[in-house]
């Protein structure tokens, strides 16, 4: 023990050394956590941490990373964001091996498939690297935190409720998702599907369809939904990107004000569309206290605070106190409604 | 194209039957036949898809942007090249696009129009100048430099991203906007289509084109100027793909990073499905301009008809193969005929 403090100590005097001596360092301060003893001494734990949200350029994951920046300045680690430029499955596979061999403390990710990264989530555990997922999880044992923007039944419902409430409790409506291998979005849909046949049962579904969160797409599928269904009632897209494809397509159409649209969008995209009636309502949580969650959450594990088993607890800054759920989750709140009234308060 | 080496025929037949067996043999009259069949049956099933003021204009609208993009490519390809970086071209046009209506408030639309068209002409003319000069095939120097655009696009955009809200609504206006029942969008596109088809098929140096498509070193040793000939093929393509960028930002009101992504093998498609030959000197304008609009044709009336998403890709690639098939058995038959009219002819 005595001498791997003196080769950690060591280690620390030459910080400036190359990746290898980082991650040597890393392994030996966790190694000191389990001997107990390590809590306070968060100053030499490796606070880097790294965002890698589905792709780069969509205004969700750039509000979720400045939160996470904005959490990461607090506790004084380093931050950095990388990521694909477009949300395929394996495209965040060459990112992840590269943050691992950087010797990063943690890496938080939203994953664009379940399975598909998992080999390399791995590996970048075992080199060391805590590992976070947000917005979209992976198969629970590939990470040591899931942090939950909201549960799916509260998603699902409060998007079924804004259908409801805008098409009168009856008609048609259709889903427009983002990729068909999204795990948030297939979640959310099943539970939607199970709280329109409890509750709104004249409500029918008639088809859930994917733009793959690509702009054209999402255009494309909303026009072929609006003319093969042209008794619907509504549209739910559970996507930002979905959802402003949608309004757009919707704004300039005969349907304009006849089919409701809602779902999960941004204020900044939405904008637009709410004030020329496209859209009346739609909801999302605050992606940027979802960023800043998931990075005091990172922190708690870095310094071994926590190791993600249930019932551990850890404090995220101005959000106040967060208890770890079952399989590792971490639950940031309800989802928030956006209409004509409050958006004006919001810029992201 | 099919007459140029018929024999000397007995008797004379009139201008009108010559006209008529003419298109029945053109390539792309089979292609246009199938893109009817497909409007007429999803209008059987569904009548909202030709008789509703929405159905009418996406027809027409949907597949203007890859109509431009596959003349383009069809140039190109007819020169025995390949362009893969109009996908990023675009996406990079269409930021431009934005980001000129963000940074110089009160721009020109036309300016606007200019700037793209310039942007993706140069972006071509680096192609070009690569493939000319160096050498090396065009699948690899496009194959490059659609990761290097994008690259760029991904560097300059960031996180960023245009909004609707961003751009004049008199510019987005062009996007949805219509002339007597017919959309903007596709008047430009058909104006261009008309030009560029007209120059291949009459000029000499249109069909210069076809004369290094068959033959590059025969072309050459013949004189011509083959280097000026793919500079301008790839110019061409360059400067169509980015109008069609601006086109985009008008019509989609957002442009992320990943604009366009996947849109060059749309119209490389496109151009196969319209009778353009991968392998350069055959094809028309015309048809890879009908192919584009039977590929989003299709994929627009494959929900309607009620196949499923997942299923609508193997469609389209299908056809792809199924035009390439026609294409092979066609040039078969053709040879096969020219040989018995050489022997006919001892």
């Amino acid at each position: 023990m005595f001498t791997m403090q003196r080769s950690r100590r060591f280690g620390v005097a030459i910080t400036a050394a190359a990746a290898a001596t980082v991650l040597a360092l890393s392994g030996c301060a966790s190694g000191g956590g389990d001997g107990g003893g390590d809590g306070g001494d968060g100053g030499d734990a490796n606070l880097s941490v790294t965002f890698l949200p589905k792709n780069l350029g969509n205004p969700y994951f750039d509000t979720s990373s400045a939160g996470g920046e904005e959490a990461v300045e607090e506790f004084g680690g380093t931050f950095a964001e990388v990521g694909p430029s477009e949300a395929s499955p394996t495209s965040q596979v060459s990112f992840i091996q590269t943050a691992a061999q950087q010797g990063v403390g943690a890496l938080v990710v939203s994953a664009n498939d379940p399975e598909a990264i998992c080999d390399a989530l791995d590996e970048a555990s075992s080199a060391g690297v805590k590992v976070v997922t947000f917005d979209s999880d992976t198969n629970p044992e590939c990470r040591d935190l899931f942090i939950n923007q909201a549960t799916a039944e509260g998603i699902a419902k409060v998007q079924v409720d804004l259908i409801a409430e805008q098409i009168g409790d009856e008609g048609q409506i259709a889903v427009l998702s983002a990729s068909a291998n999204a795990t948030n979005q297939n979640a959310w849909i099943e539970m939607m599907e199970e709280e329109l046949a409890a509750n709104h049962p004249d409500i029918e579904l008639v088809e859930v369809v994917y733009g793959d969160d690509d702009d054209q797409t999402s255009f494309d599928k909303t026009a072929a939904l609006l003319q093969t269904y042209p008794e619907l009632k509504g549209i739910i897209s559970p996507t930002t990107v979905g959802i402003a494809a949608a309004a757009r397509y919707l704004s300039t159409s005969e349907y304009q004000g006849q089919v409701a649209l809602t779902g999960l969008g941004t204020p900044n995209q939405m904008r637009e569309y709410v004030e020329d009636g496209t859209v009346t309502a739609f909801a999302l949580w605050n992606p940027a206290d979802l960023g800043y969650l998931a990075a005091w959450a990172a922190q708690a594990l870095i310094t071994g605070e926590i190791t993600g088993e249930e019932g551990d607890t850890f404090e995220a800054g101005k959000l106040g106190s967060y208890e770890v759920g079952a399989d590792g989750t971490v639950l940031l709140g309800d989802p928030y409604v956006f209409d004509a009234d409050n958006i004006g308060d919001f810029d992201f | 194209m099919t007459a140029t080496a018929a024999p000397p025929a007995p008797s004379t037949p009139s201008a009108a039957t010559r006209i008529v067996s003419h298109l029945l043999k053109a390539r792309e009259t089979g292609i246009l036949i199938a893109l009817l069949a497909v409007i007429v049956v999803a209008t059987l099933v569904n009548p909202n898809f030709l008789f509703s003021t929405d159905g009418f204009r996406d027809l027409l609208l949907t597949p203007s942007l890859l109509m431009l993009v596959a003349v383009g490519q069809a140039v190109v390809i007819i020169t025995r090249n390949v362009d893969l970086s109009v996908g990023s071209v675009l996406g990079l046009t269409a930021y431009l696009t934005g980001r000129l209506f963000i940074d110089v408030p009160g721009i020109p639309i036309l300016a606007v129009f200019l700037a793209g068209i310039a942007l993706g002409g140069v972006l071509g003319l680096i192609n070009g100048a690569l493939v000319a000069f160096a050498k090396v095939p065009a699948l690899v120097i496009t194959l490059g430099t659609l990761y290097i655009y994008r690259g760029i696009n991904v560097a300059w955009t960031g996180s960023d991203r245009i909004n609707a809200s961003d751009l004049p609504a008199a510019f987005r206006g062009l996007g949805t906007g219509q002339i007597l029942f017919i959309p903007i969008l596709t008047i430009i596109a058909v104006v261009v289509l008309v030009v560029a088809a007209w120059v291949l098929r009459n000029l000499r140096s249109g069909r210069e084109f076809y004369a290094i498509g068959s033959d590059p070193d025969a072309a050459h040793l013949y004189g011509l100027r083959v280097t000026r000939r793919i500079l301008t093929a790839f110019v061409l393509s360059g400067a169509l793909a980015g109008l069609a960028g601006v086109l985009y930002a008008a019509r989609y009101g957002t442009v992320s990073s990943g604009a366009g992504t996947g849109l060059e093998l749309q119209a490389i498609g496109a151009a196969v499905i319209g009778g353009v030959a991968i392998s350069g000197g055959v094809g028309t304008l015309w048809g890879a301009a009908i192919g584009a609009y039977l590929l989003l044709t299709i994929n627009r009336a494959l929900p309607i008809l009620g196949i499923q998403d997942f299923w609508q890709r193997a469609v389209v690639g299908a056809l792809i193969i199924g035009a390439i098939v026609l294409d092979r058995v066609l040039a078969v038959r053709q040879h096969r005929k020219l040989i018995e009219a050489r022997e006919a002819a001892r």
